[in-house]
């Protein structure tokens, strides 16, 4: 030993030494002493000297493990380390590599391979023992493969230590060089009869991990696994066994059929939860086509949701999800304890419980489901409450809102959760209440009435989060206007001073929807007068003169071909009216001649009204056309210039002598018509498929001319706008240029704001209703931060109300009946992309179906040729006929035992294999030879195999490919 | 592969063991031991031991001053993993004696050597205590 060595080993720190350091290091300089640390540790293990490097290693391995210090640099002497005749050394380094290699990088891994063998063929079983957990955690390929005849070797250990490792390590083999499995397979099965519980349990644990991945392959073993399920008393194993049917059992009625009973029986009998549960699980998720067997879990469950621990409760809330898919008395049995966890300390609780709850939403109680949901979304806290949202969301628009079946309720539910303080939904709530705006006519005009109780309320504005649900109310009281009851308090509250607090793009459906307001009221208006006055003949021969003039305005495209929905359309509708011109327009009513137009009877259009409405839109949009956004600038314009040209129309009817008067609204009236006629074309969902079936015309090349396009708008946030409806309602201008630039200095402080709005309104009354118009207001919305009151704190107050709502033989009394739900033929949405298979995992299941059930021809036809094939081809071939003469045994043992009777049948099939043990024929004896190094334990197996075999070769032949699993 | 991962973190929040079955990157690790550190020990003695995070479920015990969390896959026996960890408690203090936070932290390889004995690739392979520990005290007979 050269002296530097030796004196580094004497001073060289310990693992210990740096362990205090590190606890005396006060916490900003630790950083500091690991770097000083490490570079030791950078010296000291290119030491020669075996103690020094390991110390070193040793060192290294803690600050990797539990400090993140990377030590990839440090694999070579890893390696090193790994060869030393020191079991502690070796240990430290196959520890280390097994922490800190990278199957996927660290090149050296390689270099093990031979270490690796040495050590498999070692003496000493915790040498071998190493070696095999470090392969199963670094094992690459490469390893894998060279390593697997020494693996095979192994699992032939006479020491059952090893013989466990064995088979715990080949899962990772297999996952790496699934070709091990054809070399291997056969003496893991052998392994399912082990009486060593440690090999039994490792094999049990392969195979549940196999089996969760491509449980068919693994059918024919289901024998074997039988004979554990009755007969092992290792809850562990028990557990695993249990898993493993869970996955066979719906592949293969007649053995779900069999496994029932005994399961039932463990359920029964043991008083471990953990069996208890697997069970339980296994139960609901495999068997739950048998009655008694889903009673007696649900019975289990039952006891797990009254009892005291938070882990049983919680695990009995999630078998109970898992029941109710097929079973939903299941939960109304135990719908209180489910409705009050609703309440639990515990938000994991909380959230399986919500589940369960949307799980028994139907159509007849999904109401007070929800009112239930919303009062408990009241109370709780902002995550919980959003949850709650999200969840009565989904479940009420799944399926195109196939639960719901009066919308005006849904809708105004909509509303109502939009108010919720802690709300952030606001972006489903917008996607939906539009959604349902163009699929289902009928609840259009509740649609419009909750908008309008949206946007009249200032208070509103100030919160962010419901800024994408006032977006959607807008639109909707835009887009149908002909059902709002007072165009201008609609235009008030559309042009109000705080929709400054709004973000531009919304602020952008404002104003379109204003101007759609403003067309409707302005051309109903018109159209009223010139339906008595005038002959149709004039009114074309003057849109035409008027249609140049107006095109050349960027307001109007003329698109306008339209064919007016009459139906529902009211804009088509012509009106009378008494008196158009003169100044006691309050008298005035419209009278309306066409159905839909019910909604309109209040409305009074004089002259006046109109003009104050433009004079409103024009006061208000007039700043506005200076906006640096560059949508609501556009838009402004728009609007004004539009108002540029129908005002002197307008006013025409006063002022200007008759004939003039006629001409001038008759001008108005079409270009009026023109703009109505562009708006009033219906606009219905969108299939999300649609874009893609467009065909790419010829000569099209995207992404040529826009590869480059990121790069220029690397500093323009382009909308990520979910509501479709934007992009078509602003079909006049260019939707990709809506910037969403948040401009800060429009985002006041709310408080600051309401106050000042108060004052605003006391000195103006500008912008705020009409005072009986308020009065009603507050009836009906209250505004959202006084609606605690309505909450219904007592848990069970609501297990009461929903006691009814969840009784499924309630008889369906529904006042109405559903609307018409427009739906797109194809089927919209139904993008689910089948989940491949990892490769890996195929490989290994089509290894194992072929060692299995697969090559039966091959199997049989050398069977009968030639008894001296190698005993390799002969295991796989004995493995083969194993299973279908389980069958035949079956086939005849079926008749004399009645269904139920499983277990005891199998244990007498036991015992006969047992007995049969002894007796050999000579071509057993033959067979011994074949393999007299084979250990004990495994000749014994291999004996009931072949006694079986020898029962049923002809079944063996007739019936190849799947094999009667019947046990 | 059942059992994905085996950490103990004191109350502090430092990880005192780590134990992966698949191999990630260390920032992977840090960042992982970060989030369910942060959501495991804010909870209470009242809620239950179970929490889903990312793809894994985690199955936390308490035991003084230090977690044991482990990292399962969907269809683990939650059950059984505390279990696992009880045992792996006793195996411990069976060794220690009254086993504690500095046992663990100065003598990380053994207790990583007993985690090899129970758990290899992520199954638990061997459930009794003597067993677990004979290599360990064959190992610390011979030093």
């Amino acid at each position: 030993m050269t002296g530097p060595s030796l004196m580094e080993s004497l001073f060289q720190r310990s693992l210990d030494d740096l362990i205090k350091g590190l606890r005396l290091s006060p916490p900003g300089v630790e950083a500091a002493f690991i770097a000083k640390s490490v570079d030791e540790i950078r010296r000291e293990i290119k030491s020669t000297d075996s103690q020094t490097k390991a110390t070193a290693l040793q060192k290294l391995t803690y600050l990797h493990s539990l400090h993140g210090v990377d030590m990839s640099w440090a694999a070579f002497p890893t390696v090193e380390l790994s060869s030393s005749a020191v079991h502690s050394h070796k240990r430290l380094a196959f520890l280390s590599a097994s922490l800190s290699f990278n199957p996927n990088t660290t090149d050296v891994i390689l270099l093990l391979t031979h270490q690796l063998r040495k050590d498999f063929s070692s003496s000493n079983p915790h040498d071998v023992s190493l070696a095999l957990s470090t392969l199963s955690s670094i094992s690459t390929p490469d390893l894998s493969r060279d390593l697997t005849p020494d693996l095979f070797t192994l699992l032939n250990s006479s020491k059952n230590f090893v013989k466990k490792k064995a088979i715990a390590a080949i899962l990772r083999v297999f996952e790496q060089y699934p070709e091990a499995v054809r070399v291997c397979f056969k003496r893991i099965v052998e392994n399912l009869e082990s009486s060593d519980m440690g090999v039994l349990s490792a094999a049990v644990g392969l195979f549940c991990e196999l089996t969760v991945k491509e449980p068919r392959s693994y059918l024919p073993l289901a024998p074997e696994f039988y004979k554990i399920l009755v007969d092992s008393r290792n809850n562990w194993v028990l557990i695993k066994v249990l898993k493993i049917f869970a996955k066979l059992a719906p592949l293969e009625p007649r053995l779900a059929k069999r496994i029932v009973e005994p399961i039932c029986e463990h359920l029964r009998r043991t008083g471990a939860k953990s069996l208890e549960f697997e069970c339980v699980n296994t139960i609901v998720t495999s068997l739950s086509e048998y009655e008694p067997a889903v009673k007696l879990a649900v019975m289990k469950i039952q006891e797990f949701l009254l009892d005291n621990d938070p882990n049983l409760k919680y695990l009995g809330l999630q078998a109970l999800a898992i029941v109710a898919a097929n079973h939903s008395w299941a939960v109304l049995e135990n719908k209180d304890v489910v409705i009050k966890s609703l309440d639990d300390v515990d938000v994991n609780i909380k959230l399986e419980a919500l589940q369960l709850v949307m799980a028994m939403v139907s159509e007849d109680n999904v109401a007070e489901i929800c009112k239930v949901l919303i009062s408990y979304a009241l109370k709780s806290d902002p995550e919980f409450c959003n949850e709650i949202l999200g969840s009565i969301l989904s479940t009420c628009s799944r399926n195109f809102y196939d639960v719901i079946v009066d919308f005006d309720w849904y809708v105004s539910l909509l509303g109502e959760m939009s108010r919720i303080p802690h709300c952030q939904k606001g972006e489903e709530i917008e996607t939906q209440l539009i959604d349902i705006g163009m699929r289902v006519k009928d609840v259009r005009p509740e649609l419009v009435h909750i908008a309008r109780g949206l946007l009249i309320d200032p208070a509103l504005l100030g919160n962010p989060f419901i800024h994408k649900v006032l977006s959607a109310a807008a639109w909707l009281s835009g887009e149908y206007v002909e059902f709002s009851r007072n165009s201008l308090e609609l235009m008030e509250s559309l042009l109000q001073p705080r929709t400054c607090l709004l973000p531009p793009p919304i602020r952008a459906v404002y104003i379109q929807s204003a101007f759609k307001v403003l067309t409707f009221c302005i051309y109903s208006f018109l159209s009223s007068g010139d339906d008595t006055s005038y002959p149709s003949e004039l009114t074309d021969s003057v849109l035409k003169g008027d249609f140049q003039e107006s095109s050349d305005t960027a307001t109007i495209t003329p698109i306008s071909d339209t064919d007016l929905d009459d139906g529902l359309n009211p804009r088509s509708s012509h009106q009378p009216t008494k008196c158009v011109s003169t100044g006691n327009g309050e008298d005035s009513v419209i009278s309306h001649e066409q159905e839909s137009s019910a909604s309109l009877k209040k409305q009074q259009l004089t002259q006046k009204s109109v003009m104050d409405l433009v004079n409103l839109v024009e006061t208000n949009l007039g700043p506005l056309a200076g906006s640096h956004e560059v949508e609501i600038q556009e838009r402004a314009s728009n609007v004004l210039g539009m108002i540029e040209l129908i005002k002197p129309r307008i006013h025409s009817s006063t002022d200007e002598s008759e004939g003039d008067k006629i001409k001038g609204e008759l001008r108005a009236s079409n270009m009026m018509k023109l703009m109505f006629d562009a708006f009033s074309e219906e606009l219905g969902p969108v299939s999300v498929s649609a874009q893609e079936r467009v065909p790419i015309p010829d000569g099209l090349v995207l992404k040529e001319s826009l590869s480059d396009i990121e790069a220029i708008c690397d500093d323009i946030k382009l909308p990520i706008s979910s509501s479709f409806s934007l992009v078509r309602s602003f079909s006049m201008t260019d939707a990709n240029l809506i910037h969403e630039r948040p401009s800060k200095e429009e985002y006041e402080p709310s408080s600051e704001s309401t106050s000042l709005l108060a004052e605003h309104r006391k000195r103006h009354e500008l912008y705020y209703l009409p005072s009986e118009n308020k009065a009603m207001i507050s009836n009906n919305y209250p505004p959202a931060h006084e609606r605690k009151d309505l909450a219904i704190d007592e848990p069970e107050d609501l297990v009461k109300l929903t006691k009814q709502s969840l009784d499924l033989r309630k008889k369906r009394n529904q006042a109405k009946t559903r609307p018409v739900v427009v739906k797109l033929d194809d089927g919209e949405g139904a993008h689910i992309a089948a989940k491949k298979p990892e490769l890996n995992d195929d490989l290994i299941s089509g290894a194992v179906r072929e060692v299995l059930l697969g090559n039966e021809a091959a199997s049989s036809s050398s069977r009968s040729k030639s008894s001296n094939k190698a005993s390799k081809e002969r295991e796989k071939n004995e493995l083969n006929i194993d299973r279908p003469s389980e069958s035949k045994m079956d086939v005849t043992n079926t008749v004399e035992s009645e269904l139920g009777h499983g277990s005891s049948r199998r244990r007498k099939h036991r015992i006969d294999g047992k007995e049969k043990k002894h007796p050999s024929s000579g071509k057993e004896k033959k067979e011994h030879d074949h393999k007299d190094k084979q250990k004990s334990d495994h000749r014994h197996s291999k004996h009931k195999s072949r006694q079986r075999a020898d029962g049923a070769l002809n079944v063996a032949a007739q019936s190849p490919v799947i094999p009667d699993f019947l046990l | 592969m059942g059992i994905r991962f085996v950490l103990m973190v004191n109350k502090q929040g430092q990880t005192r063991l780590a134990q992966y079955y698949e191999y990630l990157t260390l920032e992977e690790r840090r960042a992982l031991e970060g989030e369910i550190v942060r959501k495991c020990l804010a909870r209470n003695e009242q809620q239950c031991s179970f929490v889903e995070h990312r793809n894994y479920k985690i199955v936390y015990r308490r035991y003084a001053s230090l977690f044991f969390l482990v990292g399962v896959d969907n269809e683990e026996n939650e059950l059984a993993i505390l279990e696992f960890i009880h045992l792996l408690v006793e195996t411990m203090d069976r060794h220690f004696g009254n086993v504690c936070e500095l046992d663990i932290m100065f003598h990380l390889e053994k207790a990583h050597f007993m985690l090899e004995e129970m758990v290899m690739n992520g199954c638990i392979v061997e459930t009794s205590k003597s067993n677990i520990l004979s290599p360990i005290q064959l190992m610390e007979k011979a030093s």
